[in-house]
């Protein structure tokens, strides 16, 4: 697999879990992309979301591993207990900085990293979730040219991460559930 | 247009931090992962007030500047027994082969403020090993040090340090290891005997010893591979025949043809040993 020339990041938190699921499984196939998820976890229950999904689904999830490739066509997750960034090479790399918002792996770290990397070629996504994570990191895609989308705050489990995106940032496109399956079911 | 409040660094004005620096004052950061490389010059720029003009008059004109940068640049994180498997690993896995020897050498290399250590000389002491032991802890930064030698911890951590230590299946409790005062703890004089913390750069010095057992742990996930590859061929030279190399949970010996001449004993923790 070629390195990936488009990366879309989904961040989430408390209540973005099912969404998460349903997202994958609405993916195609064959897709171009790569798909880095970050979910906050607690490092001391650090149960391998990968492998249960990977099983579920009956597709590869990979854990993001420090200094690999960043492939098209492939789902990672952010692994508990390290940030998680992007490097201008387009591979990852990890740090044991102090929490941000609360949160290591944060999102925040991970969204400004690859929209540095990545230019107008990063795409994020802000769903469910109990704290402001993620809303500086949606505003540097913007910063950077990329493409920005909140879950609506009226079907997220838990606003509070949605509406701090949207409170802060005006040109966030807003979408519902509905909508964010189609986004990834309809992915090329 | 989206607009951001502060004065941001790119990758290229980062780039040329880099060589000023290295020109200024010595220290090579150019083998290091950019984007957090990138976000603790950001970080400094922040808590100074400080655009990439001032940054690079502060490197050039201050002469206390470059000190501070190069201690703040790095991520001195750490705890006690952190990773609680990894130490139980160490014990059941690691320990067997160091009882036969008559003396024993242990490099903690990145070893920030130094609980690393005292972990270890802990673990040492408690299967009757410290006696003949010597543990040398090193890192770039020269503050962290400073603190390692003190060996003194704020209760707040303590109290984490002690759930790990429990979490690794520990012998005792980890209050007969340091005596508290008002809010801190320090490590008692029996643990810290048989230590020294010295400045050592991985970038650029020379190895210094010959040891039975390296950690060197969350230190390389800040380097890219090249720098890592450099790195493991110090590791290599400064460790006896069978000796191990310990790194972080997340770090593995990759990428390098040195990795045929060692074994992997762990492969959860990335606990190596040289065998040729
Ligand atoms: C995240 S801490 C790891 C501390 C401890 N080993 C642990 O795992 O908890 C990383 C340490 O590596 C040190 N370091 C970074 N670059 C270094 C270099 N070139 N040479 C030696 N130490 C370095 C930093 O100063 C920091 O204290």
């Amino acid at each position: 697999m070629p390195k990936a020339d488009q990366i879309i990041l989904i961040g989430g938190s408390a209540g973005s879990y099912n969404l998460i699921v349903d997202i994958i499984e609405a993916l195609p196939l064959v897709f171009k992309p790569a798909i880095v998820v970050i979910i906050h976890r607690n490092p001391k229950y650090s149960t391998r979301i990968e492998e249960l999904l990977s099983n579920r689904l009956n597709r590869t999830i990979l854990q993001a591993t420090d200094k690999e490739a960043i492939l098209s066509n492939t789902i990672y997750f952010a692994g508990p207990g390290y940030h998680l960034l992007v490097e201008p090479d387009h591979t990852f790399s990890l740090d044991l900085s102090d929490f941000i918002q609360f949160s290591r792996p944060s999102i925040d770290v991970l969204f400004e990293s690859a929209a540095d990397s990545y230019g107008k070629e990063c795409v994020g996504f802000l769903l469910s979730g109990a704290n402001k994570d993620g809303t500086n990191g949606l505003l540097h895609i913007q910063y950077q040219g990329g493409k920005v989308y909140v879950q609506s705050p009226d079907e997220a489990l838990i606003a509070t991460m949605p509406e701090s995106a949207i409170d802060v940032n005006k040109e966030a496109t807003v979408y519902n559930n509905q909508e964010i399956l189609s986004y990834f079911s309809r992915l090329k | 247009m989206v607009k951001l409040t502060t004065s941001l660094i790119s990758f290229a004005e980062l780039e040329e931090i880099v060589v000023l620096l290295q020109n200024a004052s010595g220290f090579d950061f150019s083998g290091y992962s950019k984007s957090s490389l990138k976000r603790r010059i950001q970080r400094i720029m922040d808590l100074e007030r400080m655009d990439v003009v001032d940054l690079k008059n502060a490197i050039i004109n201050v002469e206390s500047f470059q000190g501070f940068l190069i201690n703040e640049i790095t991520v001195n994180v750490t705890e006690m027994f952190r990773d609680p498997k990894y130490y139980a690993t160490l014990v059941s896995e690691v320990f067997p082969y160091l009882e036969t020897y008559p003396r024993l050498k242990f490099w903690s290399a990145g070893c920030s403020t130094g609980e690393e250590v005292y972990s270890l000389a802990i673990l040492l002491e408690e299967y009757g090993l410290y006696n003949r032991s010597f543990i040398y802890g090193t890192d770039i930064n020269s503050v962290v040090l400073e603190t390692a030698r003190k060996a003194i911890y704020p209760l707040k951590k303590i109290k984490t340090y002690s759930e790990n230590y429990i979490a690794s299946g520990a012998k005792n409790s980890l209050s007969d290891y340091y005596t508290a005062r008002y809010d801190a703890a320090i490590i008692n004089a029996d643990i810290r005997k048989n230590i020294l913390f010295s400045q050592h750069n991985l970038v650029s010095d020379y190895t210094f010893n010959e040891f039975q057992f390296i950690s060197c742990r969350n230190v390389l996930i800040y380097f890219d591979l090249e720098l890592q590859k450099k790195v493991f061929d110090l590791f290599y030279e400064s460790l006896s025949e069978f000796g191990f190399l310990c790194l972080g949970s997340k770090e593995r010996l990759v990428n390098h043809d040195i990795i045929s001449k060692f074994k992997v004993i762990n492969k959860e923790f990335n606990i190596y040993q040289k065998i040729k």
